[in-house]
């Protein structure tokens, strides 16, 4: 009795078996659509990721404003004017890491090497899931600009200024997250991806120009302040959405991109293709 | 055995070198494998030769090097030493040739939980080069045959145990490998899926495909493989049919379970006369098993105790389990390795 269900369908399997054509291979760049599509289907799969996507600005935004806006800047207005472009660059950095913690989760569970016995393009992997990555990010900062014009924040050079603004953060945070994919598949549990990115993250956003002045802090804490790239990065969006970016703020954070992917992108094939 | 001095094909006697000409390529060769972790030696020189349209099964405990030695022969692991070829292809050297005429299914579902059985399937087919509609069809074709059809658009996370099974062969042969690795593929199923699967295997074999499965039950392997490699500590101990392994391993083990516990010393003389093996004290104290050299023993040894006035409650002949096939071949029982590379990765 138990095969009963199978030998029913005898004719569907043989029929299916019997295809033999394959079609010609996917291109790299089909293939990397395609794990993009894969991102997009979990997004509407598993909506609770978009959770820490929208609640992690609004609390951000919502808690530096008021709290320290009076005492950093003499009026919350203000500070919202100067904090909105920082907050905006370390909601989206914060997001890199869940392109680490989603290729981990595919190593563990095996959906990686199904993907790595498949006669494509091998970097579509990581590329793909970039490109759905790129998409969150987008969303994350639509809310925190939303939220931001609601409170009161108006862009002193044009409103057009956030669209740059917005692309230079894309492509800071699509090299940051090769950072992330290097990680994701060296660490062995997702508890000590979360512990090590907390460890990286917050010095790095916090010990930044996002909330503070940096010409208020000590000479030794300025120093690294002015050369930490999310500073970097925050200071050409601040020059595209208040006015006054120069072309070597841009080049700044272009060099720091490439020079991440340059770094990161190798250790990442490599320890990809090492995978076992 | 030809002579030594015969030294290229020609000098072959004519009916041998026909027998070399029908026999067709195999479908894996591969030469002193090795693989290591570490201080492990997970693969220690492995040699294989694989044939074509058959199933040939990897028998051994946890860690003993089979899911390794798979992988490595699905080009998801580079090989410390040795070199095989998958049709002929370098597996190295030509590892996207190898990659089109293969396809691995996993120890554990390796699918996407949070997607849907069709979206899988379709995510496959897109990322074989199949447009967005033959994608479609094809992943709803497979559905079909799987008997998934109900299920299509339900998210696999949802699925059984048996399901998510059907669902990760379906999405290997999305591109009707002619080389499929099952690592093993019935462990944690229920009887009523085990033989699902045992069917989808058949079928595939009955198509052509060659199937390279890994387990631990002899059962398994004597149901499905044409051939059984026995694996131990990275290293192949026996080679051959099923029934090759099993006529030198004996018939298995015989359980007996008495209605009275008291009467277990006396049976044990009794079965130990008679089976010419010694017998192993459960921890059930009514009962004993022992290994079976010659199923004719056992009937004469249960009418003994019979005559001796034993009641027997129950007894059962089993294969022998992988510990009796270790025993036998390795004189000590199967490793099974907790800290291995299989635990850790699948």
């Amino acid at each position: 009795m138990d095969n009963i269900t199978l030998k029913t369908h005898t004719e569907a399997f043989n029929n299916a078996l019997s295809k033999t054509s394959k079609p010609p291979k996917a291109g790299a760049f089909s293939a990397s659509l395609t794990f993009g599509w894969r991102a997009l289907l979990k997004i509407k799969h598993v909506p609770e990721q978009l959770f820490d996507v929208t609640a992690f600005p609004i609390m951000f935004i919502l808690m530096f404003t008021y709290l320290f806006g009076g005492a950093i800047a003499g009026s919350t207005g203000d500070y919202l004017q100067f904090l909105l472009p920082g907050i905006l660059a370390q909601t989206v950095i914060m997001l890199t890491i869940y392109t680490g913690i989603s290729l981990n989760n595919d190593i563990r569970k095996g959906v990686f090497d199904r993907f790595r016995s498949l006669p494509i393009w091998q970097p579509a992997v990581l590329t793909g899931a970039l490109l759905g990555d790129v998409l969150r990010y987008s969303i994350a900062s639509m809310m925190i600009i939303i939220i931001g014009f609601i409170l009161g924040f108006r862009p002193e050079a044009n409103i057009t200024g956030i669209f740059p603004a917005m692309v230079i953060l894309l492509i800071f945070a699509f090299s940051f997250s090769w950072i992330w994919t290097a990680v994701g598949i060296i660490v062995r549990s997702q508890e000590t991806l979360y512990t090590l990115s907390f460890i990286i993250m917050f010095p790095l956003t916090f010990i930044s120009n996002i909330f503070v002045d940096p010409e208020t802090m000590p000479p030794w804490l300025e120093a690294f302040v002015n050369v930490n790239p999310v500073s970097i990065l925050v200071t050409a969006m601040r020059g595209f959405i208040h006015g006054g970016v120069t072309p070597a703020d841009i080049a700044a954070v272009l060099l720091v991109s490439a020079a991440l992917i340059a770094v990161f992108g190798p250790i990442t094939m490599y320890l990809f293709r090492r995978q076992k | 055995m030809h002579s030594h001095n015969s030294t290229t094909t020609d000098q072959l006697p004519a009916e041998q070198f026909n027998k070399a000409r029908q026999e067709p390529s195999p479908a894996i060769v591969a030469h002193n494998l090795v693989k290591v972790f570490g201080e492990t030696r997970a693969v220690d020189g492995v040699d294989l030769s694989i044939p074509k349209g058959k199933v040939y099964g990897f028998l051994g405990p946890n860690g003993a090097g089979k899911t390794t030695t798979i992988r490595m022969l699905a080009t998801l692991l580079q090989p410390d030493e040795g070199n095989a070829t998958v049709f002929g292809h370098d597996l190295i050297k030509e590892a996207d040739a190898v990659r089109s005429r293969i396809s691995l299914t996993g120890q554990f579902a390796s699918v996407d939980d949070d997607m849907t059985g069709m979206e899988n399937l379709t995510l496959i087919a897109r990322l074989l080069g199949y447009q967005r509609k033959q994608a479609a069809v094809r992943a709803a074709e497979l559905l079909q045959a799987f008997d998934l059809e109900a299920a299509a658009n339900r998210q696999v996370k949802k699925y059984s145990g048996g399901m998510r099974r059907r669902i990760d062969i379906a999405a290997s042969i999305v591109n009707s490998p002619e080389l499929l690795f099952l690592d093993e593929p019935t462990t944690g199923l229920d009887p009523r899926s085990r033989n699902q699967v045992w069917d989808i295997i058949r079928a595939l074999v009955s198509n052509g495909t060659t199937i390279l499965l890994t387990t631990q039950y002899l059962e398994e392997a004597d149901q499905l493989a044409d051939r059984i490699a026995v694996i131990d500590k990275g290293k192949i101990i026996a080679e051959g049919t099923a029934g090759e392994l099993k006529r030198s391993i004996g018939g298995g083990s015989l359980h007996v379970r008495l209605l009275e516990p008291e009467h277990r010393s006396p049976a044990e003389q009794i079965l130990a006369k008679n089976l010419d093996s010694p017998i192993r004290l459960d921890s059930d104290p009514a009962a004993l098993s022992a290994q079976v050299n010659d199923t004719k023993k056992v009937i004469a040894a249960l009418g003994e105790l019979e005559k001796a006035g034993i009641h027997i409650a129950g007894f059962s002949m089993g294969q022998p389990s992988l510990d009796e096939v270790f025993l036998k071949l390795t004189g000590e029982p199967a490793h099974h390795t907790e800290e291995n590379e299989e635990m850790a990765n699948g």
